[in-house]
């Protein structure tokens, strides 16, 4: 974890006073809704369908278990007993009252949290890789550099009113797992000829309506500069990104209007007076912010135990499980675990009070007292040693939580859907049920293998639609809600933007399309090595295109099925 | 007469905001303090500096501060306009009078100009601020103090954080446990 010194803390505490005071202005009349508005998004508070949604950061997706305990208490005291982890490495609520938000940030504060900057035209919550710190191949440690992003981005006076929101995401190796190329800035540590470190500078990715990969702005940006270059982007932003028309607003609007050598050499010319400034990192500050992050004490482990290696060759689900679920880690000895929150029946990234207790517990037990939460809304307990993964197993078996399906078709990634959000054209939740239930058979899971596939309830693509292997988008067709389905997305090194199948379909229908892709898919594997989004590249989307709509008269599998068995 | 803040006080203010009308007309009156828009100031610059009360000239977002580089010496002060407060592009052309372009004399936040802003728009370099008319503006004045401390460097504080930290008292920056 990353501690706060007291001028962290100091800065906290005067926020939350800050927002007191601008919400009792409001419930008195004084603040019109209007002044208020962009004050209460920069304090992650949304007027949603329901009732308020109050977004808190999880910076770069680092949760002490005591933290995750008073998020149980906030889901308790001011909520319904649950919270949602979104795709952004934040907890959202649902059902806070306005008038308590000020005493929840007060809460939140005593634990070194805050809901600074979760919503609103400013710079957000900078993400990474869920793996950070573990993993063999990294070339720096990202939470270092998102905690340097962090405090840069904190109540910066120049960009708190951008154009439109602004996302930031770091990856620390070369392998992106950071999904870097759909930020508003993309950084992605590397290495120059002589073996100095520094970032690759990506610009204009993004999702939602217009969706594009970013564009490079440099490929190797020495670590001192990293500040002096994120001003120089955001300055040509805040200066000359359309202010005209919110769907226009957004960097890769600007970058593509202008076309990346444009707005490139724009940034360079900003640059060349604010490189060398007073802003360029030292090494002092940079080993300073290290040296605040608590670090696990590993102990020498013993090579793999005579039981964890017994129970992997006899116990099938165990097996299973840590097939999906464990991941290598830089410590022998060592494993990553990931926790689901994507078990059948609950809305992906969905946990109750209880859950998050009883995952503290986990946590302090397992994994230093420390967890991470994943873009792809899961829990994930970095630092398990190898000989207790059968205990860890075992319990987060009772919990419900060891569902052995990550990277598989039912670790959905879903956005709250027009069940919360006022946003959403459609429910993305029931969808996620649905498919979730249809894909419930674990052989059959297993057999179909990596798959990522992603909901977004509207264009804002808060489910990262674009990107996932398929992706399901809501959309409004005459005030119903259908869904149209894209295939080929891909984030990573090789991201891709998926391509759109067809016309879209009812609710009724996505399982049965799905289904179909997923026949198609297994039809045309030529072994089980290659994975569905390397079958879409390797033939494209006509033959699914084709096999999905191909033939109106045919019943779709599970009809078949049914008529089967009756 | 209006009232403005002045470094974080409160004081009287007689300048004219001079605006085009519909039409692209302009009034200039012979006497008084006037701050004209940047339009006007290129378009009637030899007219403007024989006048002998004090000039001002303001921009909106959309220009550029660099045009006013070389002409500092006709201006007793520069006034930035805010059509709407969520509009930020005032912030970095203050930054860019200050830091880029050298200007030292007044510079003033003007238009939608809100108590919630200032004190950011103060971190950009603006010391006057002409609020928006519903504002209480003695209120206003505890914006200023909303924040004891700030990470970036800015107008304000040259230095970010990390390089002041040496010279910051050692009780300040001692550990918060978790």
């Amino acid at each position: 974890m990353y501690l706060y010194d007291e001028i962290d803390q100091r800065l906290v505490d005067e926020r939350v006073a800050q927002f007191r005071d601008q919400t009792r202005r409001f419930l008195t009349g004084e603040l019109s809704e209007d002044d208020f508005r962009p004050l209460r998004l920069q304090n992650g508070l949304y007027i949603q369908r329901l009732a308020p949604m109050l977004r808190i950061a999880i910076p770069y997706g680092l949760l002490a278990s005591r933290q995750l305990r008073a998020l149980a208490d906030i889901a308790r005291k001011w909520d319904r007993g649950y919270g949602h982890f979104s795709t952004r490495q934040n907890i959202q609520f649902n059902w806070p009252k306005l008038e308590d938000v000020p005493d929840i940030l007060a809460k939140l504060a005593t634990v070194q949290m805050h809901a600074i900057q979760t919503s609103g035209n400013c710079i957000r919550n900078t993400t990474t890789d869920h793996f950070a710190g573990t993993s063999p191949d990294e070339i720096v440690d990202p939470l270092v550099w998102c905690e340097i992003i962090r405090q840069w981005s904190t109540f910066h006076p120049e960009y708190a009113y951008l154009p439109r929101k602004f996302k930031i995401a770091v990856s620390g190796s070369e392998s992106d797992r950071a999904a870097t190329q759909v930020h508003d800035i993309g950084l992605q540590a590397t290495r120059d000829a002589t073996g100095q470190v520094g970032f690759r500078v990506f610009a204009g990715g993004g999702l939602g309506r217009t969706p594009l990969l970013g564009a490079v702005m440099r490929e190797f940006l020495p670590w001192q500069h990293l500040l002096t270059y994120l001003e120089a982007i955001l300055r040509v932003y805040n200066r000359f990104g359309r202010r005209d028309n919110k769907y226009r607003a957004r960097i890769k609007i600007l970058v593509k209007e202008l076309t990346p050598d444009v707005f490139r050499a724009q940034v360079e010319n900003e640059w060349s007076h604010l490189k060398g400034g007073a802003a360029t990192l030292t090494s002092d500050e940079v080993q300073r912010i290290e040296k605040r992050f608590t670090r696990p004490a590993y102990r020498k482990s013993d090579a793999l135990s005579p039981d964890y290696v017994l129970a992997l060759a006899t116990d099938k689900a165990f097996s299973n499980w840590v097939r999906r679920n464990v991941q290598a880690h830089k410590v022998a000895g060592y494993a990553a675990v990931t926790l689901s929150l994507k078990k059948t029946g609950a809305p992906p990234g969905d946990a109750t009070a209880d859950q998050m207790d009883a995952i503290a517990e986990l946590a302090d037990n397992f994994s230093f007292g420390e967890l991470r939460v994943s873009h792809e809304q899961n829990l994930i307990l970095a630092d398990v040693r190898q000989t207790d993964l059968f205990e860890l197993w075992q319990r987060a078996r009772a919990l419900g939580l060891a569902t052995p399906n990550i990277g598989l078709i039912t670790n959905i990634i879903a956005c709250p859907g027009g069940d919360f959000c006022s946003l959403a054209n459609a429910k993305s939740i029931p969808v996620a049920e649905a498919l979730q239930a249809r894909f419930d058979d674990l052989d059959y899971l297993h057999d179909i293998g990596e798959l990522d596939l992603n909901i977004s309830g509207c264009m804002n693509s808060c489910g990262h639609h674009h990107i996932g292997h398929i992706g399901i988008l809501g959309v409004d067709k005459q005030g119903a809600e259908y869904y149209q389905i894209s295939i080929g997305g891909a984030q990573g090194n090789q991201a891709a933007l998926g391509k759109v199948l067809g016309p879209s379909v009812s609710q009724a229908e996505v399982p049965d399309v799905i289904e179909r892709l997923i026949e198609l898919y297994l039809a045309r594997r030529d072994s089980e090595e290659e994975r569905f989004i390397d079958v879409v590249r390797r033939i494209g989307i006509n033959p699914f295109k084709e096999y999905v709509y191909g033939n109106h008269h045919q019943p779709a599998a599970s009809r078949r099925r049914q008529l089967a068995t009756a | 007469m209006a009232t403005i803040i002045s470094r974080r006080r409160v004081v009287a203010d007689n300048w004219q905001l001079l605006k085009l009308s519909a039409d692209g007309s302009i009034d200039i009156p012979s006497d008084g303090d006037v701050i004209v828009p940047l339009s006007v100031w290129l378009a009637q610059r030899d007219a403007l500096v024989k006048r002998t009360a004090r000039l001002g000239v303001w921009l909106e977002g959309k220009d550029d501060p660099a045009l006013l580089a070389a002409d500092f010496k006709h201006f007793a002060l520069i006034a930035v306009h805010f059509e709407h407060f969520v509009d930020g592009r005032g912030y970095s052309i203050a930054r860019l009078l200050r830091e880029r372009c050298g200007w030292q004399g007044e510079l003033r936040a003007i238009g939608d100009v809100l108590r919630d802003q200032l004190f950011y728009l103060s971190g950009c370099g603006f010391d006057t601020f002409a609020l928006r008319a519903d504002q209480d503006v003695q209120a206003a004045i505890t914006a200023f103090a909303d924040f004891s401390e700030a990470y970036q460097a800015s107008v304000e504080r040259p230095q970010p954080l990390f390089r002041r930290r040496s010279s910051i008292p050692k009780n300040d920056t001692t550990d918060a446990s978790i």
